[in-house]
């Protein structure tokens, strides 16, 4: 694809200039011009009126939100006009980055601001710039630094589920009837919403009196199956339900490379005598390393916004012992609904995964480069 | 396959391990299986069954029915599901039907437009090369695919305080663009992937035909790429299906979804656990079928999504 796309490249360059002559462009830069000079007039008129400069105005934003999709439109169509040709080919871009700009750069940005703010969304006072006030209240906020240890927790537990998947896959791989129907059976619990396995698992089948699950554990010599009550087995608990939703994608992903690996390599170690255990660890294992990496980083990345379950199953309890971030601004937001403390503790969040996940990414560089 | 086949097998290049000792090996990995196997379903059977226990039935643990216990339609009827309820008027099965419709629009209307936006942009980063300011093609993937780091409580109390402004506070219009938004990397990924699998010798022969960049996809390159949209529509409604998050902080009476209904029914007092396990049963149904019947999809999808 990519020597071929100069060919083109030159193809359609020789179009572009024959179509798009000078009236057109100044028509497009025209267009644009205008398209822009209304969106800021509109934001302009709706910015009075908010801050009760004038009184005719809308009575909510969503004319912003019009008027930029206009913009946007525009934009879009005096790209073709403008450029012709490689405006057109633009037009395949634009939607997927207006969107983007719209719905993640946007509020992002403005959650930036909003972290600066002590902001109690349900008083009458409004917003009250407070600067770094958020940062020193979590630096003092020892349920956010717990929240922050159990993630790591979390997130190493991933290798358990790793560990899990990985044997379900060799099984899978393996030489069996019903292959299929395993299969399906097993892909199962990942299909299924968060929300009813936290009621399932978390609130009928683990129920201290009478769930079948505690009745296994009393049976097995457990006399007291309580399995939310203390810190380290209300962590557990959640992490094994998580670990149920989540254990057949990293299986599947895993099974992909087993199946794509050379049958011929295996069959080598076999010649050469090596028993099943040795072909695990010093052919099957390196081999699958880097799709292993690249399925524990993408897990690591989904684990770390986990909340659903904890916050249906326990709501962070014991004293915390189970929060997540995400369970804890979530709490904070509804005990609260101060929504500048809770907007400057995902944003820190926010900076630790970006650095925590660069370390990985570049770690984990070094590691498949030095075995591949 | 079996140990007799392989066994009747003339030519061995290696020595038989004892007959027995690969018995044994076959058992473990049958008995291994059949172990995950109750885990993965026994959640669901507790589920299904329980909503046809009377309270007794749940609290003595009962597990087969007609053996332990007598099946009944509590539970359903509680929901106004029940054969006997169905035809009359239920103001539980009211809400439960506008829940369902909400997730149905919700989920459909998300992976619609994330399709669209993302098949676009897919093939647009896998034909031309680009050039936003610095940016180039591998930039302006990475651009999109980074926002799978985003945590969803980065963007929700900001999206609370927007959409408060915009009035899109409980709407399902609101829930779409989020939820868009949180599947598009995923699209974008399955799509690119589709799109660098079709020759781009195709596109040339359309171009030497006359048709123009927008023909050329649409008309010949597009009915091409079906299975990849296929796979990453089928993921997205899955994924958009199952969100509970931002349902749970932006909905709260109109646009409430089947997941925050059924957080919701969970309150401390007292569970009615027969019509907890209906609700969680009718919740799961949808998916637990896509599982069974389109499961070729998801795994094609996941695989090229994430196995790269």
């Amino acid at each position: 694809m990519q020597n071929s796309a100069p060919v083109t490249d030159d193809l359609h360059q020789q179009l572009a200039v024959a179509r798009a002559p000078a009236r057109r462009k100044a028509a497009g830069r025209a267009l644009v011009a205008l398209a822009s000079l209304g969106f800021l007039l509109v934001l302009l008129v709706q910015i009075l009126h908010t801050t009760s400069a004038t009184a005719s105005g809308f009575s909510d934003w969503r004319p912003i939100l019009i008027a930029y999709l206009i913009w946007a439109l525009a934009f879009a169509i005096a790209q073709v006009l403008i450029r012709g040709e490689r405006g057109q080919r633009a037009l395949f871009l634009l939607p997927a980055v207006f969107f983007t700009i719209a719905v993640v750069i946007f509020p992002t940005i403005f959650g930036i601001y909003i972290a600066s703010l002590d902001w109690n969304l349900s008083s009458v006072e409004g917003p009250r710039f407070s600067g770094f006030g958020n940062l020193v209240g979590m630096l003092n906020d020892t349920y956010y630094w717990n929240a922050l240890g159990n993630m790591i927790f979390y997130a190493v537990a991933v290798l358990g589920e790793y560990a899990i998947a990985f044997g379900l896959a060799l099984l899978l791989s393996a030489e069996i009837r019903a292959r299929k129907f395993f299969r399906v059976v097993f892909l199962l619990p990942m299909m299924l919403s968060p929300v009813a396995v936290s009621w399932m698992i978390g609130k009928s089948l683990l129920e201290y009196r009478f769930g079948p699950a505690a009745a296994l554990a009393r049976y097995l010599g457990w006399e007291n199956p309580a399995f939310f009550a203390s810190p380290w087995m209300a962590r557990l608990s959640i992490q094994a339900m998580d670990a149920w939703v989540s254990i057949p994608f990293i299986m599947i992903i895993l099974l992909a490379g087993l199946q794509a690996m050379p049958r011929e390599v295996q069959e080598a170690a076999k010649v050469d005598g090596a028993n099943a255990w040795q072909s695990f660890w010093h052919v099957t294992f390196p081999i699958m390393l880097p799709v292993s990496i690249t399925v524990l980083i993408i897990r690591i990345i989904f684990k770390l916004k986990l909340a659903d379950i904890v916050i249906n199953v326990t709501a962070g309890g014991p004293g915390g012992a189970t929060d997540t971030v995400s369970s804890f601004i979530y709490r904070v937001y509804r005990d609260r609904s101060n929504v500048g403390y809770g907007t400057a503790l995902a944003m820190v969040y926010l900076v630790l995964i970006i650095v925590l996940l660069t370390l990985l990414l570049r770690l984990s560089k070094r590691w498949t480069q030095r075995v591949v | 396959m079996s140990i007799s086949t392989s066994a009747l097998k003339p030519v061995r290049r290696h020595p038989a391990a004892p007959r027995a000792k690969r018995a044994l090996g076959r058992v473990l990995i049958y008995a291994a299986l059949l172990f995950w196997t109750l885990i993965c379903l026994f959640p669901i059977y507790w589920t299904v069954t329980t909503s046809f226990k009377s309270a007794v039935d749940v609290t003595q643990a009962h597990l087969i029915p007609w053996v332990d216990f007598q099946p009944d339609w509590k539970g359903w009827r509680s929901l106004g599901l029940s054969p006997d309820a169905l035809f009359g008027t239920s103001t539980a099965r009211a809400e439960f039907t506008s829940r369902f419709v909400n997730s149905i629009i919700t989920s459909v209307g998300a992976s619609l437009l994330a399709l669209i936006l993302g098949s676009l942009a897919a093939y647009g980063l896998s034909r031309f090369r680009y050039k936003f300011a610095w940016m180039r093609n591998d930039d302006i993937l990475f651009f999109f695919m980074s926002q799978l780091i985003l945590p969803p409580v980065v963007l929700a109390l900001p999206f609370l305080v927007l959409y408060k402004a915009l009035a899109l506070l409980d709407t399902r219009f609101g829930l779409i663009l989020l939820y868009t938004l949180s599947v598009l990397p995923i699209v974008i990924w399955i799509m690119r992937d589709q799109f660098n699998a079709i020759p781009i010798e195709l596109d040339e022969a359309a171009f030497v035909d006359g048709l123009s960049t927008w023909g050329a996809f649409l008309r010949i390159v597009l009915p091409l790429a079906v299975p990849g949209m296929v796979a990453a529509f089928i993921l997205s409604l899955v994924l958009c299906w199952n969100e509970y998050f931002f349902a749970a902080l932006l909905t709260s009476t109109d646009a409430k979804t089947l997941p925050v209904m059924v957080a919701s029914q969970t309150g401390s007092q007292g569970i009615n656990w027969w019509s907890m396990a209906a609700l969680s049963t009718a919740a799961i149904a949808p998916l637990v079928l896509v599982g069974i019947f389109l499961e070729r999809y998801i795994v094609s999808g996941l695989t090229t999504g994430a196995g790269k």
